[in-house]
Formats: C-alpha cells, sequence, structure tokens
C-alpha cells in the first residue's frame, strides 16, 4: 500500500465548494426562506429543576398572527432508540429533552413553542405564556447528585443493574474495565502517584446557531431544511418525535457552520415539523447564541481520580481510574468511551477503570469531537507528567517505554493493528521544538491523546459525464472539505483532473443512506464508498472500452487514465488497429456502448484505525495577574495518509485550538440557582488569534491497512492532548500543579499567591 | 409604522422599509436577501456579521436599520469585482483558510479594512484586528496567513 505512488491524494487543490463560501452564496441553516413562512419562538424554563404545575397558552393562541402553539403534552409519547455506530440514542430522552413535559430539567429547557407571521409577533406571544413551576433544588455536580439525600431528577431512574426494587438514583450507570492484579501492581511499583481532577462543562462552540425550516404538506409528506451532521438521523428522529411516518419525511441539509459533534441530536426540528403542520404553514427557527448556550450542547463536566504505580525505571504497573461524568439532565455520558481512552496509548499490565454516568441539572451532553477523551486524557497525562518529573526522566522517553504497538492488546479489547504511536513520540523528541530554550517565566508541556476512530455506514455514487467529467454524490453534510477530498479521490481513481469532479451532498431522498458526518469517518469510510464507486465507474469503462475492441472486458488495461487495448486489438467499427482511449474519449461514445455510466457503491465498516496524536506547548505566565499565554504549539499526528494535506494540518490546527480554550478559558459559570451566568462569546471566552500563535503541525504517516490510501481519521485526535499539554506547562512556568481547568487568571493567581505570599505587590 | 430607507449597497443605490428597532443585519439579510453577512451571536461579540459602513468595520448587529440612511454599505457580497475575486478571497482558497466557512465572510469583510488601512500589517496587528471574529474550526493560523499573503 505504501508503494502506492499518487497523482493527486496529497496535493492542494482549492476546495470545489470554496468560491460559494469566500463569496457568501454558500447557503447554511439561517439562510434560506420559504414562501408563507412563519417563525417559530420557545419558551424556555427560567429554573434549573421545577415541576411544571400548568401551562397557559390562551392569551398567546388569541394573539393576531400566531398560527401555532405548541406544548409537551401535545408530542407522542416514544419509546425507541435509534443506533449510532456501536451505541444508541435514546429518543423519548431526547424528546423530553428538546421539549419538557412534567418537569424542567435545566436551566433554558423548552416548554412551549409558538409560530407566527413575524418573528416579533412570535416573541411577544411567547412571553404572554404563563408557566406555573414548582421549584425544585438542583443538583449541579456529580458529588451533588450522588450525595445520599440528593434531589432525584428522574423518579423512576435506577443505576443500571440494579435490582426493581432499589431506589430511584442519579447514578445512571457504573461499568469496570479491568486486567490482571491491580493491587498486586500497586505493591509491585516503586512510585505511586495519585491526584483528583476536575474538568468544567464546556460547549462546541460552533459559530453558527442551530436553525431550520419545516413543512408538512396536506397530504402528512413534510420537509426539513437544517444545518445538521446526520440529515439521514434528523429524518428518523425528528420523524419518530413529532410522531410521522420517516418514508414521509425529507431532510435537506444545508451548508453546515460547524458542529463538532454538537449537530448530531434534534432540537428544533421536531418543534418546527409540529408546529408546520398545526399551521399548515412552512415554520423557520433559528436559535439565538444565548439558546445555544443554555439549551444545546455541552460536554461532561468531570471528576476524574487517577493512581498509576510505576517501576524505578519507568515501566508502568498499575493504574487505577476513576471517571464520574456529567451526563446532564438525561441519562448518557461519554464515560465510557473515556475509559477506554484513557490508558489507551500505555501497556498496563494491570487496571482497574471504573465509569459512572451520572445526570445533573444541566443540558443533555451532546458529542463533542472525540467525546469523553479530552477530560480522560488531561487526568492521564497530568499524571504521567508526574511519573517524568519524579524518576527525572525526559517525558517522551517515559511514554515511549510504555508506548503500545502494533499486536498489543488494547485496555478495550481488541488488538492493535498497525499503529502510529511511537512513530509520533519519536517525531515530537526530534522536533526542534522539545529542545528549543525557554524565555523567562515560560514553560513546556508536553502530552499525548487517543480517539478509536469511527467507520458506519456510507454510501456514493459517482455519475460520468459525457465529457468525461464526474459528479460524485454522498449524504454527508460537508463541515470541513470533504467535498474536496471526495473529488480528489474520483480524481485519482478515474485519472481525470480534480477541477472535472463536481462533489455534492445529496438530501436524504437522493442520496445513499450515509451515517452522520462525525467520528473522524467522512474521509475514511465514505471516502471508501467514494473510492469503491469511482472503482465501479472504471470497471463498467472497462466493459464499454472492451465493446469498442470486440475483447474480454477483463484484456482491457488501465493506466493513469487511459484505457489499454490488449495487444493485436482491432476497432470493431473500422477495423484499425486499437489505440488507448482516454475517459473522456470513451465517455463520449457512452450512448452507443450501453448507456449512462454511474458507479455506486455502499459499505459498512465495523473499525477505523486509531488515531495517536503528541502536543508540545509553550505557556507564558505572568506571575502578577495569573494569565498565560500560548507562545510556541506544535502538533504532531499520525494520519494514515493525508488526502488534501492543508485540510489535514486545519484539522490538527483547530482541534489543538479548541482544546487550549478548554485548558485555559472556558467554563459554564453557573449561579447558585443552576443557571448559566456566562451564556454568550463576550463572556465564554474561546480563543481569538490574538491569543495564538501559528500552531505548526508534524503529519506522520502511519497507513492504515483498513483504507485503500492508508487514511485514518483526522478531526478528533488533535482535541485531546491539549488540556494536559497546558497543565504540564503551567506546572514547567509555575512549580504548580493544577487539577483542576480551566487554567484561567484567577484561579493561576489564586494558586501562585499561595504558593509564594508575599512575592506579588511586596 | 415602517421607515423608508435609502442607501448605497456594493456600490449600489438600494432602499428598504424597517421597523425602528431592528438591526441592519436583519434588513440585509431578512429584507434585502444578503445572506453572505452572517449572524452568530447578535451581541458584537463573533463578527460573522463584519461589514463596512462608510468604510468603516462595524458588526451589522448592532447597528440600527434606520442608522443606514445615507450612507454607503459594503458587504461580502460587493468584494469580489464581477468575476475576479478579491485578492482576500483568492488567498483564502489558497490557503485553505476556511473549514465550515461561516465566519469567511465576516474574516474577510475585516481582513479587508485591515488591509484598505494598512496594507503591510505585521503577524501581530493581523492577529489583535482580528480579534474580534472568532472562528471555531481553523484555530486562526491559515486565516493570518492568508490575511498576510494578501498584503504583499
Amino acid at each position: 500500500m505504501s508503494e502506492r505512488t499518487f497523482a493527486v491524494v496529497g496535493t492542494r487543490p482549492v476546495r470545489h465548494d470554496g468560491v460559494d463560501k469566500v463569496t457568501g452564496r454558500a447557503a447554511y441553516g439561517a439562510d434560506a426562506n420559504w414562501p408563507g413562512m412563519l417563525h417559530g419562538v420557545v419558551v424556555r424554563s427560567p429554573h434549573a429543576h421545577a415541576r411544571i404545575v400548568s401551562i397557559d397558552t390562551s392569551a398567546a393562541e388569541a394573539m393576531p398572527g400566531v398560527k401555532a402553539v405548541l406544548v409537551g403534552s401535545e408530542l407522542p409519547d416514544i419509546n425507541a432508540t435509534i443506533p449510532l455506530g456501536e451505541a444508541a440514542l435514546d429518543l423519548r430522552d431526547m424528546s423530553y429533552s428538546m421539549m419538557a413535559r412534567d418537569k424542567a430539567l435545566y436551566h433554558g429547557q423548552a416548554v412551549a413553542a409558538v409560530a407566527a407571521t413575524t418573528l416579533d409577533i412570535a416573541r411577544e406571544a411567547a412571553a404572554t405564556i404563563v408557566v406555573s413551576y414548582e421549584k425544585l433544588t438542583p443538583v449541579m455536580n456529580v458529588d451533588e447528585a450522588t450525595a445520599p439525600d440528593a434531589p432525584i431528577l428522574h423518579p423512576t431512574m435506577r443505576t443500571k443493574g440494579a435490582p426493581p426494587d432499589a431506589p430511584p438514583s442519579n447514578l445512571a450507570s457504573r461499568l469496570e474495565m479491568k486486567r490482571g492484579d491491580v493491587d498486586a501492581g500497586f505493591a509491585d511499583a516503586d512510585l505511586v502517584i495519585e491526584r483528583e481532577f476536575r474538568t468544567p462543562t464546556v460547549h462546541q462552540g460552533y459559530i453558527e446557531p442551530h436553525a431550520c425550516i419545516a413543512r408538512c404538506g396536506e397530504d402528512g409528506r413534510a420537509v426539513i431544511w437544517c444545518a445538521t451532521q446526520g440529515p439521514f438521523f434528523v429524518r428518523d428522529a425528528s420523524a419518530a418525535i413529532a410522531g410521522l411516518d420517516p418514508a414521509h419525511v425529507k431532510v435537506i441539509p444545508s451548508e453546515i457552520g460547524g458542529g463538532f459533534g454538537g449537530k448530531i441530536v434534534v432540537y428544533l426540528e421536531p418543534v418546527a415539523l409540529l408546529l408546520a403542520k398545526k399551521a399548515q404553514r412552512p415554520v423557520k427557527m433559528v436559535m439565538n447564541r444565548d439558546e445555544v448556550f443554555r439549551a444545546t450542547g455541552p460536554t461532561s463536566g468531570t471528576k476524574i481520580r487517577v493512581k498509576i504505580g510505576a517501576k524505578r525505571d519507568g515501566t508502568f504497573v498499575a493504574a487505577k481510574v476513576s471517571f464520574w461524568y456529567e451526563a446532564g439532565a438525561f441519562k448518557g455520558s461519554p464515560v465510557g468511551a473515556g475509559a477506554m481512552c484513557s490508558i489507551a496509548p500505555y501497556k498496563f499490565p494491570n487496571f482497574f477503570l471504573e465509569a459512572h454516568d451520572v445526570v445533573v441539572n444541566k443540558p443533555k451532553v451532546a458529542a463533542y469531537r472525540a467525546p469523553g477523551s479530552p477530560m480522560a486524557s488531561f487526568a492521564v497525562e497530568s499524571v504521567v507528567d508526574e511519573i517524568a518529573r519524579e524518576l527525572k526522566m525526559d517525558a517522551i522517553d517515559l511514554r515511549l517505554k510504555n508506548a503500545n504497538q502494533e499486536g498489543d492488546q488494547a485496555p478495550y479489547g481488541p488488538k492493535f493493528g498497525p499503529i502510529g504511536l511511537k512513530s509520533v513520540l519519536e517525531a515530537a523528541k526530534n522536533h526542534p521544538h522539545w529542545k528549543a530554550p525557554l524565555g523567562p517565566n515560560q514553560g513546556r508541556g508536553f502530552a499525548i491523546g487517543f480517539w478509536f476512530n469511527g467507520g458506519m455506514n456510507s454510501s456514493a455514487t459517482v455519475t460520468l459525464g459525457g465529457d468525461g467529467s464526474a459528479a460524485v454524490q454522498t449524504g454527508n453534510p460537508d463541515i470541513g472539505g470533504t467535498r474536496a477530498a471526495q473529488a480528489m479521490m474520483v480524481a485519482e481513481e478515474l485519472g481525470i483532473p480534480v477541477e472535472r469532479v463536481r462533489p455534492s451532498v445529496g438530501d436524504t431522498d437522493s442520496a445513499g443512506y450515509t451515517d452522520l458526518t462525525g467520528g473522524s469517518r467522512v474521509c475514511f469510510a465514505t471516502g471508501m464508498a467514494v473510492i469503491r464507486a469511482a472503482e465501479d465507474v472504471r470497471e463498467q469503462l472497462k466493459a464499454r472500452a472492451a465493446k469498442i475492441w470486440n475483447v474480454e472486458p477483463s484484456a482491457v488495461g488501465w493506466d493513469s487514465g487511459n484505457l489499454i487495448p490488449p495487444a493485436g486489438a482491432k476497432e470493431t467499427k473500422s477495423g484499425h488497429d486499437a489505440k488507448p482511449l482516454t475517459v473522456a474519449e470513451v465517455a463520449a461514445k457512452m450512448a452507443h456502448t450501453g448507456g449512462p455510466v454511474v458507479g455506486r457503491a455502499s459499505l459498512y465498516a465495523p473499525m477505523a484505525g486509531p488515531g495517536f496524536g503528541a502536543h508540545i506547548c509553550d505557556l507564558e505566565v505572568d506571575q502578577e495577574t495569573g494569565r498565560s499565554r500560548v507562545v510556541r504549539y506544535t502538533a504532531i499526528q499520525d494520519v494514515g495518509k493525508a488526502v488534501h494535506p492543508s485540510y489535514v494540518e486545519g484539522q490538527i490546527q483547530g482541534g489543538a485550538v479548541q482544546g487550549i480554550g478548554w485548558a485555559l478559558n472556558e467554563e459554564y459559570v453557573y449561579n447558585r440557582d443552576g443557571a448559566m451566568e456566562n451564556a454568550g462569546f463576550l463572556d465564554y471566552r474561546m480563543p481569538v488569534a490574538s491569543d495564538l500563535p501559528m500552531i505548526d503541525t508534524v503529519i506522520v504517516e502511519v497507513a492504515n491497512p483498513l483504507h485503500p490510501y492508508g487514511v485514518r481519521g483526522v478531526g478528533e485526535v488533535p482535541i485531546c492532548p491539549p488540556l494536559a499539554a497546558c497543565a504540564n506547562a503551567m506546572r514547567s512556568a509555575t512549580g504548580i500543579r493544577f487539577t483542576q481547568l480551566p487554567l484561567s487568571p484567577p484561579r493561576v493567581l489564586e494558586k501562585i499567591m499561595a504558593a509564594a505570599p508575599v512575592a506579588v505587590g511586596a | 409604522m415602517k421607515l423608508h430607507i435609502h442607501t448605497t449597497i456594493n456600490g449600489e443605490p438600494a432602499e428598504f422599509l424597517c421597523d425602528g428597532h431592528e438591526t441592519l443585519l436583519s434588513a440585509l439579510r431578512n429584507t434585502l436577501g444578503l445572506t453572505g453577512t452572517k449572524e452568530g451571536c447578535s451581541t458584537g461579540d463573533c463578527g460573522a456579521c463584519s461589514i463596512l459602513l462608510d468604510g468603516r468595520l462595524v458588526p451589522a448587529c448592532l447597528v440600527l436599520a434606520p442608522e443606514a440612511q445615507g450612507r454607503t454599505i459594503t458587504t461580502i457580497e460587493g468584494i469580489a469585482q464581477h468575476d475576479v475575486l478579491h485578492p482576500l478571497q483568492k488567498t483564502f482558497l489558497e490557503n485553505a483558510a476556511l473549514q465550515c466557512g461561516i465566519c469567511t465572510p465576516g474574516f474577510i469583510i475585516a481582513a479587508k479594512a485591515l488591509l484598505d488601512k494598512k496594507p503591510k500589517p505585521t503577524e501581530d496587528e493581523t492577529r489583535f484586528w482580528l480579534a474580534g471574529n472568532l472562528c471555531r474550526c481553523t484555530g486562526y493560523d491559515k486565516i493570518i496567513r492568508a490575511v498576510m499573503e494578501a498584503s504583499v
């Protein structure tokens, strides 16, 4: 595989959807308007935990211009799940989270919705809806939620596996993973380090708020236009929640303005659909930023206790890690994935992992880029850093000594195939950044991260034009350059210029079933479908050429875009010696050789090929204010094979910076009543351009044998190392081990003052 | 009672009706169909709705639509000249300076305002000028490179 030389893969063409996106023509979720359209607005709970006693919508319904009002009791009660890879999403929970019934379980949860002829009227009408609440005490973190007398969110929820007569609990589930004898392992260790870590609730922070338009015709057939990572999922979930037959629902994905996992589940779509059905007019709904923060997205706040034992020479002998992840108001945090990722890089002969999924009065968590892994990596990589310090070992050497490689058993089960962890570590060690001198008040941190990467269902069609150009269509919304990558794959397989390939994203009626854009799966799994569909075209072209030459299709050769006749072949019509034909020449004869050529492929990829990354971070800390700044950053990652290196670098840079934000600034700040106090971009401080240096990337390519080009998923790994890379850099700069994120100026300053109370201002 | 506003948008005279409390962003997007200017926050914090008002960089979400009376507006739709992309549009494409693309119009407008003022900004100047524009996909690296490349 590695011997294959590529003509197009590995080059950096301009993306096909680029001009539309730099000229403002590309249409995102909120950019469409349909004739006769109404505007929908949601009424949200002002309490984090409350019983809904009554809802009076009469004033809203009487208001001129109001065409439909919806409350939770009108939604069908469903009991269903939708498979998502190896997991499943609970549609009942999603329905309740999207529109409260008897209880509001987080501040900002929807309790009613209104559709009216103008946005102003809809807002005025929403303000007249009177909801009577009985306030309950909110539980806002895993400690409060699991206290013996904790208020219970769901009176019928028992810990998974508990007997039916067990009392209800906020602990949704607890799972264990183990290997060997962890106590014996610790007894055998020369050094044992144990620490407890906490990370805050953070949001994906996509710049485009959730938006959709839905209509529902007289015949019950519905169309939804929306910004989503998974149009097929939106179809199935919206139909189920709204009580429609998915056979009657079509979803048209708009361009999508970022998602990072947060635009998988539905929030507005079923509401818009039900309002549209009631009003018999299209309904447009667009969230504002406040709603995005309060009612969508976030990922789990966590508590993680890590204990690692090592021999004097650095060999890891035992790990015990307890994970407590907030799920938000409904079960289903990514704690299991976090546990599986936490020690995946390392050979531990003995380990014990326990993962707790805990409900709290916050929005139900959504997937966020490598769900569960960054927090786990923060905790484990911080302790590994401590071990290196105690043993006076180089941080990379310690990791190299314990790194998993091909043939080692992953802690989560299977044996690793070819993986790039050691190559990544070697590349980091040899990078000039690792040895570069530091300036005053600067510290350097190192950390690694892991993500499984996803496979799942994908389909693709490649349609040949009579001029030898080609169109490729898949069902994956293009969130960061996948159209370009898919066009490159077609160009590679057909030997035609990439500019002559037209990639597009189909709707749920036109594209073959395809799982969501997520899990770092699109370039890998959907890409594989695209490659196979292009190969299908190539095989058909060979059959057409065989017809032209009156030979067996198997006798036709292929050489970079040319169909090669077997020796001695003659053209059927003219009797002349057969000459090689280009794709365009055979395409021109399609009508006379059997009609249009359409290649197709569909597949289920059960496995993907895991990815590892290593980050080096230099922080400069202002000792007087506690403010820190990243002054140099290098991210190294095994990507298998970079199809479009610029977009691979972009994924790595973007993931690193999201992780830097998580490490240094971002957090949901809640007041005592469980209301978020910083639900806006001014106060929820994501990194801006002036916070950052250039993010250097090193692409390592250890081919993935599961993919014809060797591709591995790229997008998720880079958000895993930065949390610990920053915290380890902070340790290096200040001498202080921070176990709680973010490393915001007040928290850092407090610790600096405590460590040297007279140093500042003295 | 709607207000009747006369203005110049992307070099052409334009008029529209609006409510007194309506934002210029809403008028551009919903009344005039200029949806290239994006709405990310409505509080002036994300820069997705950046436009030029009499040549000055402003977030359209913090300008009232009636304030456009008699003023000159440039939006992303007016950056390319006929069939020729603006140098910033080219360098954004060549540098892969966009992923999802929702922040791109705002960045290009803000960067144009910078280059109009200061044709050869340093990296620091570029980073601080663009600090009012949020991008969550790229980590800014390729955006900064694209802007600096367009400046030479």
